[in-house]
């Protein structure tokens, strides 16, 4: 946990963040009370993370302090203060993971990747991001990219979805060129 | 002839709706005229994706790991050949497996047999009925009567007994009340709630509504977390069709009471499991608790008079209010009634979910149910209550599964989750596991929680890193007395158990680690290495090619050797080494 002034901001942040996009929900949501953790989703959900410059614009338009937002938005692990990648991948390290060898998967990944958990690719594609069980411990150990579950994985099979997803984009990217 | 085709997130995760793509595929190619329903999960996690062809005479035979060339089969075997598919069969209800055969299901009682999106085949099952039944024929101290009579207690972990909690609510005076669905299910390993939420939410919904109507309450609110997209999903949906069928709103069954749920995703905060925290959570607050008394049956939501339960125990209602208490209480144990819920995982050949009469014992439920452990072999320990519980070993295997003998262990029943442990899970490594994750998780509010798991953390790190020193143990505990005192809830007060156990029953374990530097289970990276045995070597170069970061070379087909400064011990040469030559052995 950190608090505002550490985080350095950059001034063309500013500029790009589109305060716009998140009027409608703070509209619908500004005379209930306590959905500031709602309306910090459903504004992660147009973002894909949360920029300083739209927790400030929601401090205001909610009309508390700006300390309160960063406060919550740092304390779920749900939300994220920097941009991710195309694809989320949630590894999971719950128990039945973990006894089943998640670390050697996040190893792969992590050698595939060329990133550390928490981090994003250069390309801005992968975020991996650790967690603690996604419920399908029966299939241990498992990841989820982007609201779908695989497992059991070994780590080639992780590797294997990854370099598919690589191929799937650069088909896409071909097709649109 | 119809086909069922089980698509909870766990089925979906290992292939379902391909093989959902290809039964339509093949019913259209073949001209045929069959219903193709999904379900959600049956519980045999370790056959999925299963497909159920249900013949005309009502016969179910459920096909497991099924992949399109299966299905194809299937077809042209079973469904046009009418011969089943023996070599596929996992089940048939002429003759259950082993798995389902001894299983009692009440809270599972729809799971993996109705369609979850279709609110119709919930009340074919009779759904709606017992909300209706008490709605219009008994008061709510009648309802809570029952519930007192069944014995029930809550299966979100503490084991409260839920008639106690629904009067505590019904007593505080208020016209505003709440009914709300705790269904964070943070214990990682365990997986009941989602199920039932997945594959039937109308249950957990009449739940509540019968919940509501004993304690005078008009709302209902389901804190789910965001980790089960597809719970929410079928949550919402099943709300929606409830709504229209006026089974959810105003003025139920033409009576004055009024009852709503809606839905709340939780942001990822397994101490919002605990009740305080979850309300302050649900206020759009940091998810922190605090002390109690009050309690939230006198002050919750917005401080008026909330009724906190858990999934399961929500969707046993709905089936006491229709069988009578008596029935729910003639099943279980003298003080832990009625069924419950198993997450089978780890190192188990059968893994999934499970629902058992209360005081089976353990070694029933992991070698019966579960079929014992993977590969055949050793058990060593099984895991319940996930961080607040702890490690129960072989010689308490046959410990009942109740509330109160799972408590003598030093583990506690939890929400139900079982990881299963066998010779190569190192025990100190669980106990560094879990306080991990405590000390994540720990919401930082009292001190000996947010502080003691961390000075825990380091020593337990430094043991598995071979730098534990002689008292080390003794300082463990003596932590661990602190932080359980100093803890203001449920998760600094049981964060240490996972360690206490551990020592407790692993004593010797630890001792390697500090004493001769040694891991029993080869697990902790910093006391293995891995070596190649130059006499076996056959040179054929596989552990070079999958070793991650080349600390393998060798010239073909002649010994290799491994650069022990750069291996990071990821075990694949192990793995890889064919079983012929077996040159990889880890020390
Ligand atoms: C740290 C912590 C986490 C908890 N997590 C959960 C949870 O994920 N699900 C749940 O039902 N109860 C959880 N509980 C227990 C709840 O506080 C509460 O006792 C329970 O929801 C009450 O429902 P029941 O009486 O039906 O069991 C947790 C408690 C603590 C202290
Ligand atoms: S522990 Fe990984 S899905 Fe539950």
């Amino acid at each position: 946990m950190g608090c505002c002034c550490e985080e350095k901001e950059q001034s063309s942040q500013n500029n790009l963040i589109d305060l716009k996009l998140i009027k409608g929900i703070l509209q619908e949501y500004k005379s209930q009370a306590g959905s500031l953790v709602t309306v910090l989703q459903k504004a992660q959900d147009v973002y894909g993370y949360l920029p300083l410059p739209a927790l400030r614009y929601i401090a205001e338009e909610l009309g508390v302090k700006a300390a309160k937002v960063y406060g919550v938005a740092t304390f779920y692990t749900q939300f994220r203060l920097t941009p991710v990648g195309k694809y989320v991948i949630l590894l999971c390290q719950g128990t039945a993971c973990h006894v089943n060898g998640s670390e050697r998967i996040e190893t792969a990944l992590c050698q595939e990747l060329k990133i550390k958990p928490g981090e994003t690719t250069a390309d801005g594609l992968f975020t991996l991001t650790n967690v603690a069980c996604l419920g399908c411990c029966s299939l241990a150990p498992v990841m989820m990219i982007n609201g779908q579950a695989h497992g059991p994985l070994t780590p080639d099979k992780a590797v294997k979805i990854i370099k598919d997803l690589y191929v799937q984009e650069e088909q896409a990217d071909g097709e649109g060129a | 002839m119809k086909i069922r085709i089980g698509a909870g997130s766990c089925g979906i995760a290992a292939g379902a709706l391909k093989a959902q793509e290809a039964v339509e595929a093949e019913i259209k190619n073949r001209g045929l005229n069959m219903e193709v329903q999904i379900t959600g999960c049956i519980g045999m996690c370790h056959h999925e994706p299963l497909v159920d062809v249900i013949d005309d005479n009502g016969r179910e035979f459920t096909y497991g790991h099924v992949t399109p060339e299966i299905v194809k089969t299937i077809f042209a075997e079973h469904i046009e050949g009418g011969s089943p598919v023996e070599k596929y069969l996992v089940a048939t209800s002429d003759s259950p497996n082993e798995f389902l055969a001894g299983q009692t299901r009440v809270a599972l009682r729809n799971c993996g047999l109705i369609n979850p999106e279709e609110i119709d085949d919930y009340i074919k099952q009779d759904g709606y009925q017992a909300l209706e039944k008490v709605v219009a024929k008994s008061t709510p101290e009648e309802v809570i009567a029952e519930i007192k009579a069944s014995g029930l207690r809550g299966r979100g972990g503490a084991g409260f007994p839920t008639w106690f909690k629904w009067n505590a609510a019904r007593q505080n005076p208020g016209t505003e009340k709440y009914v709300v669905c705790n269904a964070d299910e943070g214990d990682p390993g365990a997986f009941m709630d989602r199920s039932v939420l997945e594959g039937d939410p109308h249950s957990v919904l009449e739940g509540m509504a019968i919940a509501g109507y004993a304690i005078g309450a008009g709302e209902g609110i389901i804190y789910a977390r965001a980790e089960y997209p597809l719970a929410i999903r079928r949550v919402e949906m099943a709300i929606k069709q409830a709504q229209a069928k006026g089974l959810l709103g105003a003025n139920l069954f033409g009576s004055d009471f009024s009852f709503n749920i809606r839905i709340k995703q939780g942001a990822g905060a397994f101490v919002c499991g605990e009740e305080t925290a979850l309300i302050a959570s649900l206020e759009g607050e940091r998810g922190m608790p605090r002390l109690k008394p009050p309690f939230p049956a006198q002050s919750g939501y917005w401080g008026k008079p909330t009724n906190i339960n858990n999934v399961e125990t929500l969707a046993n209602v709905p089936w006491i209010i229709a069988a009578g208490g008596s029935a729910f209480a003639a099943m279980g144990t003298e003080k832990s009634k009625g069924t419950k819920v198993f997450a089978l995982a780890g190192k188990i050949k059968r893994g999934g979910l499970v629902e058992v009469p209360m005081g089976l014992s353990l070694r029933d439920v992991i070698f019966k149910v579960g079929g014992g452990i993977k590969q055949d072999r050793q058990f060593k320990a099984v895991q319940m209550g996930g961080p607040s519980g702890g490690c129960i070993p072989t010689a308490l295997l046959d410990t009942p599964v109740d509330y109160d003998s799972i408590n003598q262990t030093g583990a506690i029943m939890g929400s139900g989750g079982m990881v299963v442990m066998d010779e190569t899970t190192c025990m100190v490594d669980i106990a560094r596991f879990f306080l991990d994750f405590t000390q994540k998780e720990s919401c930082g509010k009292c001190v000996q929680c947010r502080i003691g798991t961390k000075r825990m953390l380091e020593i337990l790190e430094r043991i598995c890193n071979g730098q534990g020193k002689e008292n080390d143990l003794e300082l463990l505990e003596e932590i661990a007395v602190k932080v359980k005192e100093g803890s203001l809830c449920g998760l600094g007060q049981s964060a240490p158990n996972p360690v206490l156990t551990t020592i407790r029953y692993f004593r010797d374990e630890y001792e390697a680690h500090i004493r001769d530097k040694k891991c029993p289970a080869k697990q902790c990276k910093a006391l293995i290495t891995y070596r190649i045995d130059a006499k076996k070597c056959k040179g054929c170069s596989l552990c070079a090619r999958k070793c991650p970061v080349g600390c393998i070379t060798g010239e073909k087909r002649q010994p290799y050797t491994i650069n022990q400064d750069q291996c990071i011990k990821c075990g694949n040469c192990l793995e890889v080494c064919p079983a012929k030559f077996g040159a990889v052995t880890v020390e």
